[in-house]
């Protein structure tokens, strides 16, 4: 019995097999299926964006009758889809073009529109992905984004500088030097190495060339690497020049033509682009930025939202069941609290019932005596009155006697004058 | 020409002179005066950075007077706050001496959030305003008072093909009435002869909507002759610039240029692009003319408003001198 060896073992064929036929196999099922990729263009107006995506797609994206975000009226993220054929492959190519960045006087938070647009893209397929029907997965996560710099010939502006920090960790940042029909050769090298500077001083990661173990592809990977950024130049107009049709701007001094890598580097970037990395672009954003997203979102949302910020800076390490304890925890905790909020409340409304009874007791109490008093002035008023009345009377009846007396007395001295008149 | 009778009395059309006198040495007798004195020319760059100010009014005055800031360190970056910078040169030519003054506004419209950045050139012009009208108002008044008022403002507007920006529109809008501005394209070899038209068109079209008037201001023209002047060079601007202090060989001459690989941009080639026309009209043509209009309307404006505001000058507290009774 041959022991279970841990490392895997490279065995010889002794005859052929046929499973060398796989990439074929994967190669047709793609191509019937076909491509999406989206792209993301990003970079103050009047830079070329539009010009650009025409250019390297070879078509007219944006034309005289459908004009490009620039001409229509703003939105601040915008959506075009173009579905494009070639040898029998089709891709299903998505701009998002964002007018409008970085125009306007005040341009604080002039990211946050796109760095939204980015996270509900991811957040579509995240939800698709976790549906329980999961056949039609479409994606529409934003593969790269291209970053158009405006030639100044100085550096990066602190516009630039903010937006690439903000979202280097969200998509595939590939920084462009606009409009490179401004820099002399000189000056374009100068600009390049200044923004490379700036770019590792401020740690920005922008889309790393991955190593290959081809040594061809890795020298090819090297010669690109030493020129970013890409300075490139976009046009869709044909001019002669030496008898030779070619795509370029015509100047009273030269023409400059997009297609000649002394000119600029719009072949390399489209190379880069279409060629050799489009399948690279959309790993990684599977892989790295789609994971990141992934991981923060689902574990701030297994803390139920009560401490979001603390969810995000650990990334779920614990197992599900000391997850479910510590909830446990909390709810016992939350519950315990709750219940002696209540007593509390209720002993209050106790107090104050206690209270008001009291209050009124006492205010009942006063108007007793209140009336009390009242009765009591009105008896002693009514005894005065009587007791005058009674003196009156009295004094009315001494009177009267008096009269009477008086009346008798006069009464008995007529008489007696009377009698005495008999005798 | 009037009606010539010997003798004619003085009639308001002028009359016929006997003989030669010589009041047309007056002309002369002016320019061997300024010659001596010289006299003061302050211009003012304004723009964001990397639009090649410094090297165009180097190019304009055949001179460094200006220091590009292309060789600069990290530390001294973009400022945070828009800077007033002047510096100043005393160049001459054929016996004229001029004291240049340049005034520098790095940081304008660098920042992300860019309210109010004019404020501070705002501020910066009517100083240099109070301080000449200080200095006219003292009761011992110096024999040439110094000129610092910003006689002429150059805005530099990125050629993005467009339009206007907001940005753009809000500086000139709230600086057109107190400095002559003079917007240029910056940069313009980006732009190819028919983008650069229609671009010029557009800013043009902008620029009337909002109201804003540019130096040569369609107001103060003086007369038809100069209307028609005027109205030739108002209809080319804003000027298409390039500028460069390199030289290059073309056919055998030294000239200015930019060297690509494609080809080389003469700056003084008129069919390249519209510095020389820039040039000869802020120097050759219109220099005098730049400081009248600031002496006679803009600072006459702001001594009105200030007059009137205050119903009077403070008290003067310079150089000891008494108050001035207005």
């Amino acid at each position: 019995v041959a022991e279970q060896t841990e490392s895997v073992q490279q065995k010889n064929l002794d005859g052929y097999v046929g499973f060398a036929s796989l990439p074929n196999q994967v190669y047709r099922k793609s191509v019937k299926r076909g491509f999406e990729f989206t792209l993301m263009v990003v970079g103050e107006s009047g830079l070329g964006k539009s010009t650009l995506i025409n250019s390297l797609f070879l078509t007219d994206l944006y034309s005289a009758e459908y004009p490009g975000p620039s001409h229509r009226i703003k939105k601040t993220v915008e959506q075009s889809k173009v579905l494009i054929k070639e040898g029998g492959v089709q891709l299903l190519l998505t701009i998002v073009d964002t007018p409008g960045f970085g125009d306007a006087v005040d341009n604080s938070n002039c990211w946050q529109p796109i760095i939204d647009h980015i996270d509900s893209k991811f957040e579509d397929y995240l939800n698709s992905e976790s549906r329980v029907n999961r056949r039609q997965m479409p994606d529409s996560r934003i593969h790269c984004c291209l970053y158009f710099i405006a030639p100044s010939g100085h550096g990066l502006k602190p516009l630039d500088i903010e937006f690439m920090k903000r979202l280097h960790e969200k998509v595939n940042v590939i920084p462009l030097i606009a409009k490179a029909d401004t820099l002399t050769p000189e000056e374009c090298q100068q600009f390049k190495k200044q923004i490379m500077r700036e770019i590792q001083e401020h740690k920005i990661k922008i889309y790393e060339f991955p190593e290959t173990d081809d040594e061809e592809e890795n020298r090819l990977v090297k010669k690109i690497k030493d020129k970013l950024p890409l300075a490139v130049v976009g046009s869709n107009t044909i001019i002669e020049v030496n008898s030779k049709r070619v795509r370029g701007r015509q100047y009273p001094w030269g023409v400059a033509e997009v297609e000649n890598s002394d000119h600029c580097d719009f072949t390399i970037l489209r190379d880069m682009l279409i060629r050799t990395h489009m399948q690279d672009l959309k790993d990684v954003t599977n892989n790295v930025h789609y994971e990141n997203y992934r991981s923060r979102k689902l574990a701030a949302v297994t803390y139920n939202g009560v401490d979001n910020n603390k969810a995000k800076g650990q990334l779920s390490t614990k197992s599900p069941l000391a997850q479910m304890e510590e909830e446990r925890r909390e709810h016992v905790a939350k519950m315990k609290k709750m219940e002696m909020e209540m007593e509390q409340v209720f002993e209050m409304k106790v107090k104050e019932k206690v209270q008001k009874l009291k209050d009124s007791e006492a205010e009942l109490q006063r108007r007793h005596e209140q009336m009390k008093k009242n009765l009591e002035a009105q008896h002693k008023e009514l005894e005065e009155k009587r007791r005058v009345f009674e003196e009156e009377r009295a004094n009315w009846e001494t009177q009267q006697r008096l009269e009477q007396q008086k009346l008798e007395a006069s009464r008995t001295l007529e008489k007696n004058k009377k009698k005495g008149k008999i005798f | 020409i009037s009606h010539g009778h010997g003798g004619s009395h003085s009639s308001s059309g002028g009359s016929t002179l006997l003989g030669y006198i010589g009041i047309d040495t007056i002309i002369e007798q002016m320019r061997k005066k300024t010659m001596k004195t010289g006299f003061d020319f302050n211009i003012m760059v304004v723009g964001p950075s990397g639009l090649g100010k410094s090297t165009l009014v180097n190019t304009l005055f055949k001179s460094q007077v200006s220091r590009k800031s292309a060789g600069w360190a990290r530390d001294e970056k973009i400022p945070k706050t828009v800077e007033i910078k002047s510096v100043s040169h005393v160049i001459e030519e054929g016996g004229v001496k001029m004291k240049l003054t340049i005034v520098d506004t790095p940081g304008f419209g660098d920042q992300i959030n860019n309210d109010n950045c004019w404020e501070p050139i705002s501020k910066y012009i009517n100083e240099q305003f109070e301080k000449f009208l200080k200095e006219e108002v003292n009761i011992t008044r110096k024999k040439r008072i110094p000129d610092t008022r910003v006689h002429c403002c150059l805005y530099f507007i990125p050629p993005t093909g467009h339009c206007l920006r907001q940005l753009d529109v809000e500086f000139m809008r709230r600086l057109s009435h107190s400095v002559n501005i003079i917007p240029v394209i910056a940069k313009s070899d980006t732009m190819t002869i028919e983008e650069r038209q229609e671009f010029k068109q557009r800013v043009r079209k902008e620029l009337e909507n909002n109201g804003i008037e540019f130096y040569p201001q369609k107001e103060f023209d003086d007369d038809m002759e100069d209307k028609s002047d005027n109205d030739k060079i108002r209809e080319t601007m804003p000027f298409a610039v390039v500028g460069s202090d390199k030289e290059h060989q073309v056919n055998g001459k030294r000239v200015l240029g930019r060297k690509t690989a494609w080809g080389i941009i003469e700056v003084e080639n008129p069919n390249h692009c519209e510095f020389a026309q820039l040039r000869d009209f802020l120097i050759r043509s219109h220099l005098q003319d730049l400081k009248e209009v600031t002496h006679n309307i803009h600072y006459e404006t702001y001594r009105a408003k200030r007059l009137n505001d205050n119903g009077g000058l403070h008290p003067i507290s310079s150089n000891d001198t008494q108050e001035s009774n207005l």
